[in-house]
This record gives structure tokens, C-alpha cells and sequence, in this order.
């Protein structure tokens, strides 16, 4: 493995890797509510964290932290009011996100179409090693969240109404899958960028929905797909001289087109089985 | 089980985008009762079981679960609420273990591990409702009957004292009614309370104690089901689908003379 001779290398590799491990984890909770969308959503509204965070001179990653959980939240609370208006106000958050970045980003000092395009697609290569500490930190987070809060989470995800039945604190977890949701988008930003994001979130999840049988080996294998896919496409990138972000993204639906291929004659076969 | 009461509610108004649905309601089911809440499509009868269970909130009135209102309401493991249907989502596959398992919920301690009693619970859930041998399958592989077995069995397995149930045998076969009918008479001898809401009764009517028929947001009715052949006039002046509370109609059902197969 030539390339982990790099430092650059080994912290990207690193930052892939758990970026690999956790959006898909946190994605197949949100696949099944039907947000699979929330994260191009934060994403966009990342976008003026990211830009703050030039424009203070603090680190980027921890100002969009901040702005995209509270972009999360304000999604969430939109989509619990009721659909209706939903829409059109989501859209509005969207758009406010994506043109108050470039704004800020334009106006911070050193700030250039360089750095819109880093955080819009992704600068793996420029993981700093405070980056890995904090992506690290992050990770173990949404991770912890996931194991701790699983159960729940899952009957949430099946049926609200029998959640609230079942004494859950409904709202409460309803902000946790978003909040966990602008967090991983924040961790998975340097490696895919925001505009891709929800790519690694989704994208495994579905690939991996078409070949197993029950929630939980859906998220186990959506991990491992979501590992191949971001160290995969990050090492190929590298021999291949082309822009990490697109190629694990390409790798990723690929990867869904070959699943879904698969999973119909998997099906199909096991169909026949039962038939007498 | 000493004798209590599972749902109170005084006056109890609903207003849904501007519309009145609820327009005061009294009602009150003691512990051990089992009743049917009637009515047709549209006349508040799913609105009312939502209201007792605090999921749409009041305009007016009050309503109490075991005493709490809803809001106060802790011990929600006395509670299985049983949907209409299993919603689909985003389509991630769940097995049928899984989605019973989740009925016990609120018996667990978050990160507690999966203990005897839990897998005794959902191992009897599951054989409750005929579904041990499908439990490693997806339930979108199933069909409707058989996912309401299944969405029975959730609440099965939390061993609640109290069965909310809507619309528990819509477009389910022959035997998985049957199936049902068994499932809630034996809950029934144990003493706990099912509240059901149907259009129909079909193979369940055997074990109803009390029927409530609910039109245009009002109680019509509140008594015996079984006086029903000299009071039937006051079910046909529901508008209540005729063919649903016709006894002749379910006379197959109990025999079973539906497919019997595993059918899909």
C-alpha cells in the first residue's frame, strides 16, 4: 500500500473510514422515516457554517457544526408542523443555506472560488490532523447515539403513533435523527463534499435494502458497503489522479446497480424455492 | 387484576383541520371489558380511540388513561396499540422477530440486554398468531392478514393490560380472523381490556361485551351487543354497513371455510 506513505494519505484514508462507517448507519434510520433528502438539506445550510467559520477565523468544521444542527432542528420542527407548507419552507432554508455561504465565503478575507469548491465537493487530501481528532470524536458521537437510542429509534422509524403509545419521547427523538444527521453531514463534508453528502447516507442503504432480509443486517451491511465505496474510491482516486469525492460517489451507485441486478434474481430464485 | 379504569373521557371534543369530529363525547371503559367501537367510515369512530389515546389532542373535554391524562400518563407498557397497517416507510426490510420485538419497548431499559422474559414474551406473541414459522421473514413478504397478525403480536409481546385496536380484521383472510378471534378471546379470559374499532365485525363479534356506535362525532348507541336481533333497528339507524353486522354473513368465518393455506 504505497499510498499510505503519505501523511496526507493516511489521515484521508482514516477520515474515509469513518465516514464510511457512519453515514450509512445514521442514513438507514433516515431512508426509512422518508428524509432521505434531509441531508442535502443540511448539507446546504452547512454550506454558511462553513463559510462563518472563514469569515471568524475559527475552524470551519466547528462552526458548521453548529449552524447545521440548528438547520436541523428548524427542519425538524417544519416537518413535525405538518406537510403542507412543509415543502416551501424547507426549500427556503435550502437556498437561504447555499446563497449565505457563497456570501460569506466571498466576503471572508484569503476566502476564493477555491474554497467554495473545497467545501462544495470535498478537499480530502487537505485532513489536517486536528480534522481527524474532531471527525474521530464526531464519529464515536453519532455511533453511540445509534447503539444507545437503536431500539427506539426503529420502532420511531416503523410507526410514530406506536412509539407515542409506547411512552418513546417522540419529539425528542425526532431531533436526535436530526441533529445526528447535521453531524454526520459535517464529518462526511471533507471527504465528499456538501453538495454529495446524502450520497454516502443513501446511496448504501439502498444498495444494501436490496439484498437483505432484516433492519439490522441492512445497517451492518450498509457499513460495510459504505467502507468500500469511501476507501475504495479514495484509493483509486489517488492512482487514478481524478477527484475523491465523485469517484466514491460513482463507486457507491455502481456498487447500487450491481446490488439491485443481484437482489431481483436472489428474489427471483428464492421464489421458486417456495413455490411446490 | 383489581378493578380500575382504562379510559375516561368527558366531553370530549376534536377538532381536525377546522372540521369538528369529536362533538362531545363521554365514554368510559372499566378494566376487563372488551368493546367494539362502531360506526361508519367518516363518523369519528378512529378519532375517538386516537383522542382516548392522547395521540390528536382535545378542543374540549378531558380524557384519562388509567386515571393520568395523556400527557401525565407513565406507565405506557399497560398499553398495545395495534395501527390499522404496518406502514411501509422507506422500505427497509424488517423481520417479523424484529418488528415484535419492538413491542416490548417499553419494558427495556435502553441498552439492557435481550432478557428471558423479553424472548419468552416474543417467542408467545409470535405463537399467539400462528407467525413462530415466518419470524426470520420480512414482513413486506406477507400478506395483509398476516402482517395484522403481526402487528397483533407487537403488542403481544409488551403484555399490556389494555388492547387498542383499529380496524383489526379490514381486508384480513378467513383465518387469519380466526386466528385473531382465538388470539383476543384468550387475552380476554385474562382479564384484560380490548377496545377495537370496526366498520365490521366478522369472526370477533363472539367475545365483544359491549359495542359503542359513534355517527357524525356523537355516541348513538352504548350497550349490549348481544340484545342486537330486537335492537337491531338502532344499528341500521347508524348507516352501519349492513352486511358487516349481519350474523348469517360470519358463519363461515368460524369454520374456517377460507383458504387455509400459509397463502401469500
Amino acid at each position: 500500500m504505497e499510498l499510505l506513505n503519505y501523511d496526507f494519505m493516511q489521515r484521508a484514508m482514516i477520515a474515509a473510514l469513518l465516514v464510511g462507517l457512519t453515514a450509512p448507519a445514521v442514513g438507514t434510520f433516515i431512508v426509512q422515516r422518508r428524509l432521505a433528502l434531509l441531508g442535502d438539506g443540511i448539507g446546504h445550510v452547512a454550506l454558511t457554517g462553513v463559510a462563518l467559520g472563514f469569515l471568524t477565523g475559527t475552524t470551519p468544521v466547528v462552526t458548521a457544526v453548529i449552524v447545521s444542527v440548528l438547520g436541523a432542528v428548524a427542519i425538524e420542527l417544519v416537518r413535525a408542523r405538518g406537510r403542507t407548507s412543509g415543502d416551501v419552507a424547507l426549500a427556503l432554508l435550502f437556498y437561504g443555506g447555499i446563497a449565505g455561504g457563497v456570501m460569506l465565503i466571498g466576503l471572508s478575507p484569503g476566502g476564493s472560488n477555491a474554497t467554495l469548491m473545497s467545501a462544495l465537493f470535498g478537499s480530502i487530501s487537505s485532513v489536517t490532523e486536528e480534522d481527524v481528532w474532531i471527525t474521530a470524536a464526531l464519529a464515536v458521537a453519532v455511533l453511540g447515539v445509534v447503539v444507545y437510542f437503536g431500539r427506539e429509534l426503529f420502532l420511531l422509524c416503523q410507526d410514530e403513533d406506536v412509539a407515542r403509545t409506547s411512552g418513546l419521547p417522540v419529539r425528542f427523538l425526532s431531533l436526535l435523527i436530526a441533529v445526528t444527521a447535521a453531524v454526520t453531514v459535517v464529518i462526511a463534508m471533507r471527504v465528499v463534499g456538501l453538495l454529495m453528502v446524502s450520497a454516502l447516507m443513501v446511496v448504501p442503504v439502498a444498495t444494501s435494502q436490496q439484498l437483505s432480509r432484516s433492519f439490522l443486517a441492512t445497517m451492518l451491511l450498509a457499513m460495510g458497503f459504505g467502507v468500500v465505496a469511501t476507501v475504495g474510491g479514495l484509493s483509486s482516486a489517488f492512482y487514478a489522479g481524478v477527484a475523491p469525492g465523485a469517484t466514491i460517489v460513482l463507486l457507491s451507485l455502481a456498487g447500487f446497480v450491481l446490488a439491485l441486478g443481484i437482489g431481483r434474481f436472489v428474489r427471483r430464485s428464492r421464489a421458486q424455492e417456495s413455490t411446490p | 387484576m383489581k378493578s380500575e379504569t382504562a379510559f375516561a373521557m368527558t366531553g370530549g371534543h376534536v377538532v381536525l383541520d377546522g372540521r369538528p369530529v369529536l362533538r362531545g363525547v363521554d365514554v368510559t371503559i372499566a378494566q376487563g371489558e372488551v368493546v367494539a367501537i362502531l360506526g361508519t367510515n367518516g363518523s369519528g369512530k378512529s378519532t375517538l380511540i386516537r383522542a382516548l389515546l392522547g395521540l390528536l389532542p382535545l378542543s374540549a373535554g378531558s380524557t384519562l388513561i388509567y386515571g393520568a391524562p395523556p400527557s401525565r400518563f407513565r406507565e405506557w407498557w399497560r398499553v398495545g396499540y395495534v395501527p390499522q397497517r404496518l406502514q411501509v416507510g422507506g422500505g427497509v426490510p424488517a423481520t417479523v422477530k424484529e418488528v415484535v420485538s419492538s413491542g416490548r419497548v417499553a419494558r427495556r431499559r435502553r441498552l439492557s440486554r435481550t432478557s428471558s422474559a423479553d424472548r419468552v414474551a416474543i417467542d408467545a406473541a409470535l405463537s399467539a398468531v400462528g407467525m413462530s414459522h415466518r419470524a426470520g421473514d420480512p414482513v413486506s413478504t406477507l400478506s395483509g392478514g398476516q402482517q395484522q397478525r403481526v402487528l397483533i403480536a407487537r403488542a403481544l409481546a409488551g403484555e399490556p393490560d389494555l388492547f387498542v385496536m383499529d380496524e383489526p380484521t379490514a381486508g384480513v383472510d378467513a383465518e387469519s380472523q380466526h386466528a385473531l378471534a382465538g388470539t383476543l378471546a384468550a387475552q380476554a379470559a385474562l382479564g384484560k381490556t380490548i377496545v377495537l374499532v370496526t366498520h365490521e365485525l366478522g369472526a370477533v363479534e363472539s367475545i365483544i361485551t359491549r359495542s359503542i356506535v359513534v355517527k357524525n362525532g356523537v355516541i348513538v348507541h352504548d350497550g349490549d351487543l348481544s340484545v342486537r336481533p330486537g335492537g337491531r333497528h338502532e344499528y341500521a339507524g347508524a348507516d352501519l354497513d349492513r352486511s358487516g353486522l349481519d350474523h348469517a354473513g360470519l358463519g363461515g368465518i368460524g369454520l374456517g371455510t377460507g383458504p387455509l393455506g400459509t397463502g401469500t
